[in-house]
Order: structure tokens, then C-alpha cells, then sequence
């Protein structure tokens, strides 16, 4: 065990943690922080997934020792206590099902759009190909981005 | 033993429901904060108005029903129904659901009926509600109630409408204490009646989830986020080998690891326990186990598996009597069609694995959980502990989808089995490898179909046999039948029956049989290849071979497939499903017109580029929920890969609760079957399954959805006479006719036919190459 300081959501915090445990069960169980959640351990479906410096991660499979940069959750997208565009989007569309993967699903399209702001639709399948939905929300998923790539979701 | 839910609310603490400055309650806390109560945890009784619902003095409503919401919005369905029964606007209502010591046993969530049979209880009960309300307005006001009116919780004396009362002011912090009638909770009945629909006005409406905001902004607590004081990690060792023998463990190999707290087993159940999560992995992947292999193989290798299943000895059904006019209407037949289909078992494989933590504190059992039928638990755990059931209760919580997979919750199971033996807290989960090998399956099918077409092309017989690998069907949290029961070496007295079913259709077809049987794969209990109720347990699959093989037989009469289907649903007929028939002419004829069908035989004369298309529709129904379907593909005759570019849903459910939430309902529903017409696989060799992951068992993706999905919502009652059509309910229905019309599409594109599911890129490229094209 050694202490490990992050900065998360623009607040810094240090854990008394071995160093190598996935960053995951770092913010779920010592930030308790929820948004990102396990879904596979694997870093297959994305359910975990952060950003850190801009890049969509899952932290699932990514050490604790090696994140360098700032760490934004799903918690943290959110400015002056307004919801962020696709936040937004995603309750005009009714994506959500049971809900347990849009973590990774809104984190994956904020990194994509942060990047390319107005994707052609092959680029949002291809951009949120690895990010599974066992609800298969897939189409109202792809929808709500466009909402916010086209403006819509900007109110 | 059942108490008062006002008394229980105000000596457990649960009455924590907190209202916003716009007066919306807001049940997620009241769910989290349930573990304040400190037991005991009798059930509600539902002969009591005040189990089911709560006025506030601020005149809001508590709503409190026995079910559980996967994902489908049913909450938000409920809300609607109840209000507009009680007379209450939607936003000043919440509801809470099938936590067991809060709620009344409804029986949680399973078969599609929430709306269909546990809505009824709901809206007689608020109903009722709202008659008892305007009798104490009666009595306030000394005016016969027929003098009152009553719109959005305020009661209003027509004449003098200065004279006027809200539903907080009469009863607001008090009980109703009116007792109902009834056998058992969906029995439930006062003596008010419920509204006709024309006097529904919420319901039809399309609020928006009221579940979706703490989805996005991560704020809800679901049950995978519970963290109790003193609380410790579980993970399980899951034997290598189906039907493997614990010999010896080790625990030396993980008693100096960082956390460890035990090692918890018996018979061939094993779990490790650590002070941290990632301890508890990594102690599960270090524990030194010694396991037994089975004498004889658990199961035929994956790629064996139907022609295992063909060979078997039934366990239950048997081939209906010979049938004389069967066999003369065979060997009379201008042409004789036969097919075989195969549908392998397909997992639930939820995007979270299975997860719980229980509570030991007090002497009580807690368990915090997503299982779907929080109830059946609660009755298994006490049962599986020796503890009495008012002892133990169930919170339930949000968690990844159901679908049948919590209905066989083991994590429930076995964090309160380790919470009682170590007199802690715990928190079990299941890693990827576990839950995709080891959780429920939706079982095997293997289907023989024949048909006879007279001279004219008409259908004059089929012949529909099954084969489902379906013995051991789980499906209600029987203490004997989850894994951690059956691993320790309890067994129920037999297997379940399972069932194999029979096709779902109007036809009419002047001579039919339909035989349909259950066998068994070699090793019945401990087997990662239990099945279970996999989104309408047997739909898809029987669906699947029906509705190909009405289209293999339209292409052998040279007809157009949706004219072939009408001729089948409009032949005269004596039998007395006419309603029934009625609505699903009307939803192929709507499903038709959305997509635009082009009337023609199949397959379409074959393009000549890479990409070929095609269309394809099936058609059926679940209990009195009518659905037709229509997929449009694009087949990469180089890659073998299958597009389904367009979708097309006509759907008839009797009266719509709420239509936005119905169509995400439909749209979601076929694409979970798409995955499974497309990707989903289990596959296992002669010792195990190795289907352990994404990589392993492909799922649907985002590379796979839709360009486009209609979805027609048709309110079909062919009789203008009666409007009051039922909720018939939602949900499975859609998933089953999906399958079929995809493979009709693949073969209207190409000419070929596939009748093994599912259609991946390999097994379509050489089945196309294998026909030359």
C-alpha cells in the first residue's frame, strides 16, 4: 500500500491504496464515486469508462499508477449544475433502458464529439463500436448524439 | 403477522422520502436509506389500502407496488395508471417497488404482465382511494358525493366552488384505515370500479422515465453502489470442470494476501473473502483449489450439441397420437415441405455480472439487490439459511437488465449465506468469466417441420416437432435450484419439466400437429448450461422455425409471403379466436403499408453487386399482444455480413399507458433479438463452457443498429362497439417474431436459406458460397 494522489473531477485526492489496483474500484470504493461501473473487468464493454486528458480510458483495466492526467466521471461533466448537452440529449431521447452501461456510453460520445464535433453517422458507429448495451439501446444512443452533433441537444 | 404501513413507516425510519422544492418525491433515497430499518420485516398486507398507498399533508402520493421495473419504464406506467384513478396529477406522485418489507407481494417482474395483470390491483386500489376521499369530503361538507367533483387532488362542491378541499388536507399524514378484498394481492379490490378508458386521461400520455435523469448524471444508487459499515468483498471459485468434485483447498495460497478475511465453503462451493474489492479478486485467482473431473462428460461439445439432441430420449412431452387425417392430408399433398432449424442456447450474459450485498445485522437477514422477483428471494434465502422469513427481507434496487436472469439470483443467495457465516456485511459480484459461462440460458432448440401444399399452393397440413434441451428450467429463486444451493448438494426431488411450446399463430391450417418434447443434456444439476427465462423463455426460437418455414412454404407455393400469411389468417374458420385473428390481420396489414410491401414471391431476382437486399416480415402474438414485423437487409455476399438496415414494428397491446416508453420498449426488444439472430452463441467444449466474455459470445454493437425503425402502435379492437380495450401489456412480444423475419430477409436477398441461428459473417459466407452465390 502507498499513497497515491489524483485529481478527479477537479478536486484532489489521496488514497492509501497498492498502486496497481485498477483505477475502477478506486472510484467507486475510496472517491465513492458511481458512475463508472464494472461491467466486465476485461476492457471490452466500456461500462468503466472515464476520460482522462480528453481520452475516453477504461479504467477497469488501467493501474492506478498510471494515470497521470485528470480524471473526469460522469459525475463531473456537469457545469453550474447544468446538465452537459448529451446529459441532456439523453433524457429528450429516453435513451436509457436499465441504464447500467449509458455511463460508458455518454463518456464515449463526449470524447468523441469533444474531438469531432459533428460526426457522420459512420463515424458515430464507429467511434461507440466498443461500448456495448445489452438493452441494445443502440438506435436512441445514436440518435441523442446526433441531437447534440446538429445542435438540437444545445438548449 | 402483517402490520399497518403507516406504523411501519414511522418506527423504521423508511419514511424518508424527500420532496423537492417542486413537491416530487423523489423514492431513490427512501430505497437507499431502507437500511435504517431494523426488522422485524413482515409483509404488507394487501388486504390494507394503506399498503398501497400514502397521501402526504402536502398532498402528494406515495404509491407502493409489488413489482419491479428492468428497465421497460413500468414504474412510470404505474404512476400514470394510479393517478389517473386517484385523480392526482402524474408529477405529484412517486413509486416505490418490490422492496419486501414496504411493498406488497406482486410477485416482482416476470412474463410481461406488469401492465396486463398487476396493473389491475393498482388502479382499483387508487380508485378506491379516490372514493373513500370523496365520502370524507362528503361528510366535511355535509353534500352527497354525487354533488362533488374532483381534479387534481382537490375535491370541489359544484355548486359553491369556494367550498373546496385537497386530498392532504382530509387524510395527509393519517391512514386511510379501509380494508380490500381479494384472494391475493392482484385480487386486491375495494369497491370502487375503475375509470372506463375515455375517462383515462393520464394514462395515454408519454411522460418522460422518471428513472432517467439519476441514470445520466450518475447520481442514482444502484445496488452494485451499496457500502454498509464493516462491510467485506466476496468472490466466488467456480469449479474448472462442470460437475467437478472439491477435493482439497488451500488456503494457505491466500492467507498472507493483503485483506484476507476467509475462505468460505462447502460441498463444492467456494468463496474468498477480503476487506477490499480488488483484494477479494485477486485472492479468488490465487486460492489453491483441487477439483475432481466428473467421470463422464457434462455435456456434448457445443458443435455436437443438435445432433445430441435429436438422438436423446425425451424427458417430458411426447408425440401427440398418430393423427389419420394428418397422414392422409401428407399423402395426398400436390408438394411436401420439410426443414430442420436449430437454435443454439444463448445467454443473458447482463452488461453488469450478478451482484448483491447482504446485511446479518440484528439478527435480520438484509439483502440489497436488482433481483426482478425480489420476493421469490426473500422466501428462498430464509429458507436457505433455516432463517423465519418475517427475518429476512429484500431491498430492491436498480441494476443491469433482467430479463429474466434475476430470477435465478445466486449472488442474493450467497452474500447472505457468507454475511452469516461471518457475521459481517458482504458484498458479492461476479467477474465477466463466471456470469458469461455460468449464468442462466435461453434453451436449445431443434425443430422438424413439415408441410403439405395442395395443388393450388394452399397449405393444407403442417407438421411441427421440438426439441428443447430445457430440463432443469429455473426460474423463481427455489432455494434448491440457484447454483450456491446445488453446488453445496441440495436437489430438488426432479428436474423442472421445462417446455418445449408450440407456435404462437391465427393460421388457419385444416390439419396440423404440433408435438413438442424436452430432453436433457447428461449433467442436469451444478451445470453452467441451466436454463432459464431468456426474454419470453422459448418465443424466439419456436417463433424463429414457425415463421421461416411459413415462408419456406410461401416460396414453394410461389406466393408473396405476407399474401400466403393473409390467406392463412382470413380462411373461413368455426373456431371462437376471432378477435384474436381480427387484430393480427390488422397488424400485418399496418405493418405492411408502414414499410411499403411490394407484393412478389421470394427470393427477388439476385442483384449483381456486392451488397445484396431484401425484405422479409414474421408474425405472432403472446397471450392477447399482437406484433408483425418487417426487416430490410443489405447481405455483403464477399463477407457473408448480414445488415439489418430497416426495421418495421406493427404492434397491438390493447390500451397504451404510455406510448414513448412503448415504442423504446419495441425498438429495444428487437434489437435484443437481432443480437441473438445475429451473434449470440454459447459454445462449450465436452468439460466447460468458453463462452467467458465479449470476444467469446459477440453481442449486438453499435456497428449493428438500424439506419431506421418504425414502429406502428395500432389500438386494433375490430369492434367499434367496444372501446375499452385491456392493457394487454408489452415487452416479450416483440422479441420473438424478430429472428424469422430477418432470416426471411436473407433469404428474399439472396435465395438462401438459413436455418441455424445465429447468422454470423462465417456461417453466412459459406452458405451462400455452398449455393453459388
Amino acid at each position: 500500500m502507498s499513497n497515491v494522489t489524483l485529481k478527479v473531477n477537479g478536486k484532489n485526492h489521496t488514497v492509501d491504496i497498492d498502486p496497481a489496483t485498477p483505477l475502477l474500484y478506486i472510484l467507486r470504493n475510496d472517491l465513492d464515486l458511481q458512475g463508472p461501473r464494472f461491467g466486465c473487468g476485461l476492457g471490452q464493454c466500456g461500462a468503466c469508462t472515464v476520460i482522462i486528458d480528453g481520452v475516453a480510458t477504461r479504467s477497469c483495466v488501467t493501474p492506478t499508477s498510471n494515470v497521470k492526467g485528470e480524471v473526469t466521471t460522469l459525475e463531473g461533466i456537469a457545469t453550474d449544475g447544468k446538465l452537459h448537452p448529451l446529459q441532456q440529449a439523453w433524457i429528450d431521447e429516453q435513451v436509457p433502458a436499465c441504464g447500467f452501461c449509458q455511463n460508458g456510453q455518454i463518456m464515449t460520445a463526449k470524447a468523441l464529439l469533444d474531438k469531432n464535433p459533428k460526426p457522420t453517422d459512420a463515424e458515430i458507429r464507429d467511434g461507440m463500436a466498443r461500448t456495448l448495451c445489452r438493452c441494445m439501446t443502440y438506435y436512441r444512443i445514436q440518435a441523442a448524439i446526433k441531437r447534440v452533433a446538429t445542435g438540437k441537444g444545445a438548449a | 403477522m402483517t402490520i399497518q404501513r403507516r406504523d411501519f413507516l414511522k418506527t423504521s425510519g423508511m419514511l424518508i422520502v424527500s420532496f423537492s422544492a417542486a413537491g416530487i418525491a423523489e423514492p431513490l433515497t427512501a430505497r437507499v436509506v431502507a437500511q435504517a430499518a431494523a426488522g422485524p420485516y413482515p409483509d404488507p398486507d394487501f388486504r390494507k389500502l394503506d399498503s398501497w398507498i400514502v397521501i402526504h399533508e402536502n398532498n402528494t402520493a406515495t404509491f407502493y407496488v409489488g413489482k419491479t421495473d428492468c428497465g421497460q419504464g413500468t414504474g412510470t406506467a404505474f404512476r400514470q395508471m394510479m393517478a389517473d384513478e386517484l385523480d392526482i396529477a402524474y408529477d405529484k406522485t412517486t413509486c416505490i417497488m418490490g422492496s419486501t418489507d414496504v411493498t406488497v407481494d406482486q410477485g416482482g417482474s416476470g412474463g410481461s404482465d406488469a401492465i396486463q395483470v398487476d396493473g389491475l390491483p393498482m388502479r382499483r386500489v387508487a380508485a378506491e382511494a379516490r372514493r373513500v376521499l370523496l365520502e370524507m369530503a362528503s361528510t366535511r361538507f355535509s353534500t352527497p358525493v354525487d354533488q362533488l367533483t374532483v381534479s387534481a387532488a382537490v375535491i370541489t362542491v359544484k355548486s359553491d366552488p369556494s367550498k373546496k378541499v385537497t386530498y392532504g388536507e382530509l387524510i395527509g399524514g393519517k391512514r386511510f384505515n379501509v380494508a380490500l378484498t381479494g384472494g391475493n394481492p392482484d385480487g386486491a379490490t375495494g369497491v370502487a370500479k375503475m375509470k372506463s378508458v375515455q375517462d383515462l386521461h393520464i394514462v395515454g400520455q408519454s411522460p418522460q422515465r422518471y428513472d432517467i435523469p439519476a441514470k445520466v448524471d450518475g447520481s442514482l444508487k444502484w445496488a452494485v453502489d451499496v457500502k454498509l459499515p464493516g462491510m467485506v468483498h466476496a468472490r466466488n471459485v467456480k469449479p474448472p470442470v462442470a460437475g467437478a468434485k472439491l477435493i482439497r483447498i488451500d488456503e494457505s495460497s491466500v492467507r498472507n494476501l493483503p485483506g484476507f478475511v476467509k475462505v468460505v465453503t462447502k460441498g463444492n462451493y467456494v468463496a474468498v473473502v477480503c476487506e477490499r474489492e480488488e483484494q477479494a479478486i485477486n485472492a479468488s485467482r490465487q486460492l489453491k483449489v483441487d477439483w475432481e473431473k466428473p467421470a463422464t462428460s457434462p455435456f456434448p461439445a457445443s458443435e455436437d450439441l443438435f445432433k445430441y439432441m435429436r438422438a436423446a430420449t425425451p424427458t417430458s412431452g411426447a408425440a401427440p397420437a398418430a393423427n389419420p387425417n394428418l397422414d392422409a392430408a401428407f399423402s395426398g399433398a400436390a408438394k411436401v415441405i420439410e426443414a430442420e432449424y436449430d437454435v443454439p442456447f444463448q445467454g443473458h450474459t447482463a452488461i453488469g455480472p450478478a451482484h448483491a450485498t447482504a446485511d446479518p445485522s440484528n439478527g435480520q437477514m438484509t439483502i440489497y439487490s436488482n433481483d426482478m422477483k425480489s420476493y421469490g428471494m426473500r422466501t428462498g434465502v430464509a429458507t436457505f439459511l433455516g432463517m423465519p422469513p418475517d427475518k429476512v427481507r429484500v431491498v430492491w434496487m436498480e441494476g443491469p437488465q433482467g430479463y429474466g436472469r434475476t430470477a435465478a439470483d445466486d449472488a442474493g443467495f450467497e452474500a447472505a449465506y457468507i454475511a452469516k457465516e461471518i457475521g459481517r456485511p458482504v458484498r458479492m459480484q461476479w467477474m465477466r468469466n463466471e456470469e458469461t459461462a455460468w449464468d442462466t440460458k435461453g434453451p436449445a432448440f431443434t425443430f422438424k417441420m413439415r408441410g403439405a401444399l395442395d395443388a393450388q399452393g394452399n397449405l393444407a397440413a403442417c407438421d411441427y416437432n421440438a426439441q428443447a434441451a430445457d430440463s432443469n428450467h429455473l426460474g423463481y429463486n427455489e432455494v434448491n435450484t440457484v447454483l450456491i444451493s446445488q453446488l453445496m448438494g441440495t436437489r430438488p426431488a426432479r428436474a423442472a419439466a421445462g417446455s418445449a411450446g408450440s407456435p404462437s399463430d391465427m393460421y388457419v391450417i385444416p390439419n396440423r400437429r404440433n408435438a413438442s418434447q424436452v430432453v436433457s443434456m447428461p449433467l442436469v444439476w451444478e451445470t453452467p448450461l441451466r436454463t432459464g427465462n431468456l426474454r419470453d423463455p422459448n418465443g424466439p426460437q419456436i417463433t424463429f422455425a414457425a415463421e421461416s418455414f411459413i415462408d419456406e412454404l410461401a416460396a414453394a407455393a410461389k406466393a408473396d409471403p405476407l399474401a400466403f400469411r393473409m390467406k392463412l389468417l382470413t380462411a373461413a374458420t368455426t373456431d371462437d379466436a376471432q378477435f384474436k385473428r381480427a387484430r393480427s390481420i390488422a397488424v400485418v396489414k399496418a405493418a405492411a403499408e408502414a414499410y411499403g410491401w411490394d407484393s412478389r414471391p421470394s427470393p427477388r431476382a439476385r442483384g449483381t453487386g456486392a451488397i445484396l437486399t431484401g425484405r422479409g416480415m414474421a408474425y405472432t402474438f403472446r397471450s392477447q399482444t399482437v406484433v408483425a414485423q418487417i426487416a430490410e437487409v443489405e447481405v455483403n455476399r464477399q463477407t457473408g455480413h448480414v445488415w439489418v438496415k430497416r426495421l418495421v414494428c406493427a404492434h397491438d397491446c390493447g390500451l397504451v399507458i404510455n406510448p414513448e416508453g412503448l415504442r423504446r420498449t419495441i425498438e429495444n426488444g428487437m434489437l435484443h433479438s437481432l443480437s441473438r439472430a445475429l451473434h449470440e452463441e454459447v459454445q462449450f467444449d465436452t468439460e466447460k463452457v468458453t463462452s467467458v466474455d465479449w470476444v467469446s459470445h459477440p453481442t449486438l454493437t453499435h456497428m449493428d443498429a438500424p439506419a431506421r425503425i418504425d414502429v406502428v402502435i395500432v389500438n386494433g379492437d375490430p369492434n367499434p362497439k367496444r372501446p375499452d380495450l385491456p392493457h394487454y401489456g408489452a415487452g416479450e412480444t416483440v422479441c420473438k417474431p424478430l429472428l424469422a423475419a430477418v432470416a426471411n430477409a436473407i433469404y428474399d436477398a439472396t435465395g438462401v436459406r438459413l436455418r441455424r441461428i445465429p447468422f454470423r459473417d462465417a456461417r453466412v459466407l459459406a452458405a451462400l458460397k455452398a449455393a453459388g452465390v
